[in-house]
């Protein structure tokens, strides 16, 4: 078994699936000639060439349009969007074009395609390039939104999602872009909309997604020395939400904290514990808490941001409240 | 320019243009009587840019259009009575009923619809075009917009990277002088909007749209370009519509005799000019013909208004792919 970076997961992921499927093209700006900005396409234009591996202008409504229509027209586009913030451009394409083109057609015409990028805080990006968005692509009907950093998951879910028929929203991570973990060597596609569960645990669970998990499993280890068992539920998929993986854990562990990055109002958080307090009011023996952002937006001195996002300290101190420690 | 429609093509073309006048009048008299709801944009007094637009095209090319699309789709050859069933929400509607006026679309007719969102369908037929350059055919792409639309910044993009990646598309902007209320100098420095494509370096006249055969040479010139490899091309047809931008506007904003002018270059009065005086049509002939879609229309309409409704059974299928296609 290999160790990759979450960088070469993905590119293994792409690369493969563009030696299976010549309908398959990678197309964004700087993926060809920059080896990618974040280098998860380093060394695919060697192997596939100009055609598959397209530089584009710097106008992401413009070429996630054109992508969806070559996605209807029967080819299968993966667009890297560099960070989800300058996916914001392309909003209206996204929203008002790929989600809702299989509906307004009645079936007629569909469009396979992933949308691809980092997505959260880095390190000092400030306002602007900090963001992360899973709500606002998880809102709407006719997506189906992937947010994960860990290499072997990355994997596998980027490469169903490349064979999925229906638009695929995916977010990575580039704070964990140069993290490995262990890849099988061997093929293998994991379900879209299914959780994992990272860390069993008795006691409550942490629910979370994409790099806030490490956070998760680190305020796991504090708690295990305090004697206190936390499991890790990692969702991986956004929508469709594995609504039976939270309800099992529920029933499982009876407390539950749900760490999100990213800002508060109505976020994923938000709708996890809605779904959960609605089917499983009698599992709970306290109020499932949200670790998120705080509601603002992001200040550049590292001491400040550090202020804003979850961490480790925050996501123990939910659980010792859960836990009526 | 050298006449290239026979007599056969040209009554053709005059027995459409009756087509599309007489389900809009229909239609605009259903809506009044609430058969059809929600918004209605009709196409009088366009007809002969439709007409003589798809007259020029294979039935392998893609068409896109925005939400004035009557005439578009009748024009492409889909049967009235699917109009008139997705006007009245019927499931034997062009999209069962899920549409609606806006959304219309034919995968066998290789029409996409049917977008609301003012440009956001121009770069589907960019991405259109792209797919047949990708796969290697001769299929080419055509995009009706209006003078509104060619204000969005999604149509420059789209016209950027068609010109820089050479794309068979053809860009046909409709200028029918009013952005919804908005007349054309009020609301664009230029108002030869076949200009925009000279920001992209890309070919691109203007030319009358009320005379169908006139517009029928244009477009093949313009397919003809895209055919031969030399990348996309903007054209703008000047036409005018008669009725206000949707069932809800009286049009009140238009100067005084405006209509009236224009009404003298009406597309299908020229159409009865060119085959009396040029193929030695009779009078008689014409008021057959006419008299023969007035049936055709009213049978469409009778049919579609007895289908049964839009299928509720149906209500959750049309969100997500469910296989690839």
């Amino acid at each position: 078994m290999a160790q990759l970076q979450l960088r070469e997961a993905l590119r293994r992921a792409m690369q493969e699936e563009m030696r299976r499927d010549e309908r398959v093209f990678l197309m964004g700006e700087e993926v060809a000639y920059y080896d990618g900005a974040y280098k998860v396409s380093q060394g695919m234009l060697a192997e596939f060439g100009e055609k598959r591996i397209i530089d584009t202008p710097i106008a992401e409504n413009g070429f996630t349009g054109i992508a969806i229509g070559a996605a209807m027209a029967g080819l299968r586009p993966i667009v890297e969007v560099m960070t989800w913030n300058f996916a914001l451009v392309a909003y209206d394409q996204i929203i008002n074009s790929a989600a809702k083109i299989v509906q307004m057609t009645a079936g007629q015409y569909q469009v396979p395609m992933v949308i691809r990028g980092a997505n959260g805080a880095a390190e000092g990006l400030g306002s602007q390039h900090s963001q992360a968005l899973e709500s606002i692509f998880a809102h709407f009907p006719g997506l189906k939104v992937i947010s994960t950093a860990t290499p072997k998951d990355a994997y596998g879910l980027l490469k169903s999602a490349i064979r999925d028929p229906s638009p695929v929203i995916f977010m990575e991570s580039e704070l964990a872009y140069g993290t490995k973990g262990e890849v099988p060597d061997e093929e293998y596609l994991i379900p879209i909309g299914k959780a994992d569960l990272k860390r069993d645990g008795t006691d409550v669970t942490l629910v979370s997604w994409n790099k806030q998990v490490y956070n998760c499993l680190s305020a796991a280890d504090q708690l295990a020395k305090e004697g206190i068992s936390a499991q890790v539920l990692d969702l991986r998929t956004i929508r469709p939400l594995d609504e039976q993986a939270l309800f099992d854990c529920i029933n499982k562990t009876h407390r539950m904290v749900v760490v999100q990055e990213g800002f508060p109002f109505a976020g994923v958080a938000s709708e996890v514990v809605s779904r959960v307090q609605e089917a499983c009011f009698d599992a709970l023996d306290a109020p499932i808490l949200r670790i998120t952002n705080r509601d603002l937006n992001q200040p550049y001195a590292p001491e400040l941001e550090k202020m804003v996002l979850p961490s480790i300290d925050r996501i123990v101190a939910a659980a010792h409240t859960v836990c009526g420690r | 320019m050298a006449e290239s429609v026979t007599k056969e093509q040209l009554l053709e073309m005059y027995r459409m243009m009756c087509l599309i006048r007489r389900v809009e009048e229909l239609a605009a008299k259903a809506y009044t009587q609430r058969k059809i709801i929600g918004f209605c944009h009709l196409y009088i007094g366009m007809e002969a840019v439709a007409v003589g637009t798809s007259s020029a095209l294979r039935p392998e090319d893609v068409v896109v259009a925005a939400y004035r699309e009557h005439g578009q789709i009748l024009a492409r050859g889909v049967d009235p009575e699917l109009v008139f069933g997705e006007l009245f929400g019927k499931r034997t509607g062009t999209t069962q009923g899920v549409g609606g006026s806006m959304h219309m679309a034919s995968r066998e007719h290789n029409f996409w619809g049917g977008y609301g969102i003012v440009g956001g369908h121009i770069p589907l037929a960019a991405g259109a075009a792209f797919a047949a350059k990708y796969k290697g055919d001769d299929s080419i792409a055509l995009v009706y917009f209006g003078d509104g639309a060619a204000q969005q910044g999604v149509f420059y993009e789209a016209l950027e990277m068609a010109q820089l990646w050479k794309l068979p598309c053809i860009f046909l902007c409709e200028n029918n002088f009013y952005a919804m209320g908005t007349s054309l100098e009020r609301q664009s420095y230029l108002t030869d909007m076949s200009r925009r494509g000279d920001g992209v370096g890309m070919t691109r006249w203007q030319f009358e749209g009320f005379d169908a055969v006139e517009v029928h040479n244009n477009i093949a010139k313009a397919a003809e370009h895209c055919r031969s490899g030399k990348g996309p091309v903007i054209v703008e047809a000047v036409t005018y519509r008669y009725r206000g931008h949707s069932m809800s506007d009286p049009a009140k904003y238009r100067k005084d005799g405006e209509l009236e002018e224009k009404k003298k270059r009406d597309g299908i009065d020229l159409a009865i000019d060119r085959l009396k005086s040029e193929h030695g049509v009779s009078d008689a002939e014409l008021e057959a013909i006419k008299a023969d879609v007035d049936v055709q229309a009213q049978a469409a309409y009778d049919a579609a208004l007895a289908a049964p409704d839009a299928d509720p059974s149906k209500l959750y299928d049309f969100t997500y792919a469910t296989e690839a296609q």
